[in-house]
């Protein structure tokens, strides 16, 4: 096995909120196939909060644990909180990852916040339809 | 729960009769070989009737067979050794796409100290047209390396055919065998080779030793100077346990040879053939009938390696993958992207290779095991619900 934590163990074994959001307010979806690692999230805003966060996450265990870990990290929080999350956050939420996992796989708030901007140019757009 | 050793390209385990006879060599038999007394008698006699037991292995003489440290330093003498021993004759070297790095890393070291390298395809079944090999020689090639067979899709290559057109170029060819040496039937003259590679731990003898098997009157450069060991072609204090233990495994292989070919090969064509029935979207890499006897490889489509490999090993079962995650380089195979496998399907290979303690209740516990591993994964793949979407629910 790779060095794992117990806690990225755990998230890959049961990872949170798998799944795709029906009629999203926001998508983002970064990586590749060839780099090893590909992470799609859907967000649900209510009153400026995540109200819902899903994904779905084709790569190594330490990718799908990255997912699991951001979409419990970011549920509830407002967008500009959101905004906040590294991927140093992350790893150090997992306790920590593999050296030359941190960069390919640690994808997972960077998939996040392309979403919610996707939301946000979504209601810009919206907005100046009004 | 019940565990289930796949693993066997990885390393084979080490046979009781192995163990046995290193013993005496871990203890009470410690001289030196180069020794001048009895001590030293003892060890050195050892060592030589191991060199009896590797050469009886693959038809050569005693004297022809070197030792070294690994299947590794094996091919990193014969690449490095072979070409360097002949560069007055010329700089160029021929090896194929799909060599273990051992010869692939060591092919472009020399090119880095002036050689030049061609690499010879592969088809989709990973497998060397011996007629491209013939079109890569030119006047100044002094040395071309094709594998017996690959480790990772279990492929077998027309040595025989590339040994004839290497002959009839007067260019010295050598195979790395460290896969097939034990497993397969390898036979140097029939072969019509002039080196051969060969490791321990992958016919159930001891890690850290392998040997290099050089024709006779075939000139090579040491890479290790010091003492005069091996014939002064490789310095340095033999390893006698594990020379002792490499000699066993090798009398051992000759011996069951065939035994080993009727265990192995219908526990890989039980795989071969259930796997693709109970999941779908799978490819089997490599060759589909002339592979090595205890090796089943796939390429499971929409997952990644060593998201399988982790959930197999929860379940007990180990394999392995050559997917770019489960590699230090996060690079996916260069094997499979040489037989032109598309990056993403390169990523959820799965390699299960047998060995001699294997049975067809494992493979049956794989197959029951793994269709459940990969719908999970294939639930949580953006890649699988596009592939969904897109056909509109499969074919």
């Amino acid at each position: 096995m790779p060095a794992y934590s117990e806690k990225v163990m755990e998230h890959f074994m049961n990872p949170r909120n798998v799944g795709e959001i029906e009629n999203p307010d926001g998508v983002g979806e970064v990586g590749n196939p060839v780099c090893g690692d590909m992470m799609t999230f859907y967000i649900k805003v209510k009153d400026n909060h995540l109200d819902d966060v899903k994904f779905k996450t084709f790569g190594c265990g330490a990718a799908i644990a990255v997912s699991s870990m951001v979409s419990e990290m970011a549920k509830g929080k407002t967008l500009k909180e959101a905004m906040k999350i590294t991927p140093r956050l992350v790893a150090d939420e997992l306790d920590g990852l593999p050296k030359q996992k941190f960069h390919c796989s640690n994808l997972g708030a960077q998939a996040l916040q392309k979403a919610i901007k996707d939301y946000l140019s979504k209601k810009k757009a919206e907005g100046g339809k009004e | 729960m019940r565990k289930v050793y796949l693993d066997n390209a990885a390393t084979t385990p080490l046979l009781s009769e192995v163990s046995e006879a290193m013993i005496p060599y871990l203890g009470e038999v410690f001289g030196n070989p180069s020794s001048l007394h009895d001590w030293g008698d003892t060890a050195r006699e050892a060592v030589e009737a191991a060199r009896a037991q590797v050469a009886q292995l693959i038809g050569a003489d005693a004297e022809e067979i070197i030792f070294t440290g690994s299947g590794t330093e094996s091919n990193n003498f014969a690449i490095k050794g072979l070409a360097l021993a002949q560069q007055t004759k010329g700089k160029h070297v021929v090896v194929s796409a799909i060599e273990h790095f051992s010869v692939l890393h060591s092919a472009r070291t020399m090119e880095k100290w002036g050689f030049e390298l061609s690499l010879v395809p592969v088809d989709k079944y990973g497998v060397v047209d011996p007629e491209d090999v013939r079109k890569s020689l030119r006047k100044d090639t002094v040395l071309v390396s094709v594998m017996h067979a690959n480790g990772e899709v279990g492929t077998i290559e027309p040595i025989q055919e590339i040994a004839r057109i290497t002959r009839e170029n007067n260019v010295v060819f050598h195979t790395d065998a460290v896969a097939a040496t034990g497993t397969l039937p390898v036979d140097i003259k029939e072969l019509g080779i002039d080196a051969l590679s060969l490791a321990g731990n992958q016919f159930y003898g001891p890690k850290g030793v392998g040997a290099l098997w050089l024709r006779r009157g075939v000139r090579i450069m040491p890479l290790l100077d010091g003492g005069v060991q091996e014939g002064g072609r490789r310095a340095g204090t033999e390893n006698v346990p594990a020379i002792v233990g490499l000699g066993k495994a090798a009398e051992l292989a000759a011996t069951n040879i065939a035994a080993r070919l009727k265990h192995l090969t219908p526990l890989r064509d039980h795989l071969l053939t259930e796997l693709p029935s109970k999941i779908e979207h799978v490819l089997i890499t490599g060759h589909p009938q002339n592979r090595l006897p205890g090796h089943a490889s796939f390429c499971i489509e929409f997952i990644e390696g060593e998201s399988m490999l982790m959930m197999l090993n929860n379940q007990g079962v180990a394999v392995s993958s050559g997917s770019a995650c489960t590699s230090k380089a996060l690079k996916a195979s260069h094997i499979l992207i040489a037989m032109g496998i598309p990056h993403e399907l390169a990523q959820g290979s799965l390699l299960f290779s047998f060995g001699m303690d294997s049975t067809l209740e494992d493979v049956d516990y794989v197959l029951e095991v793994l269709p459940p591993i990969v719908d999970r994964l294939r639930q949580m793949s953006p890649l699988y619900s596009k592939f969904i979407k897109t056909s509109k629910g499969g074919k």
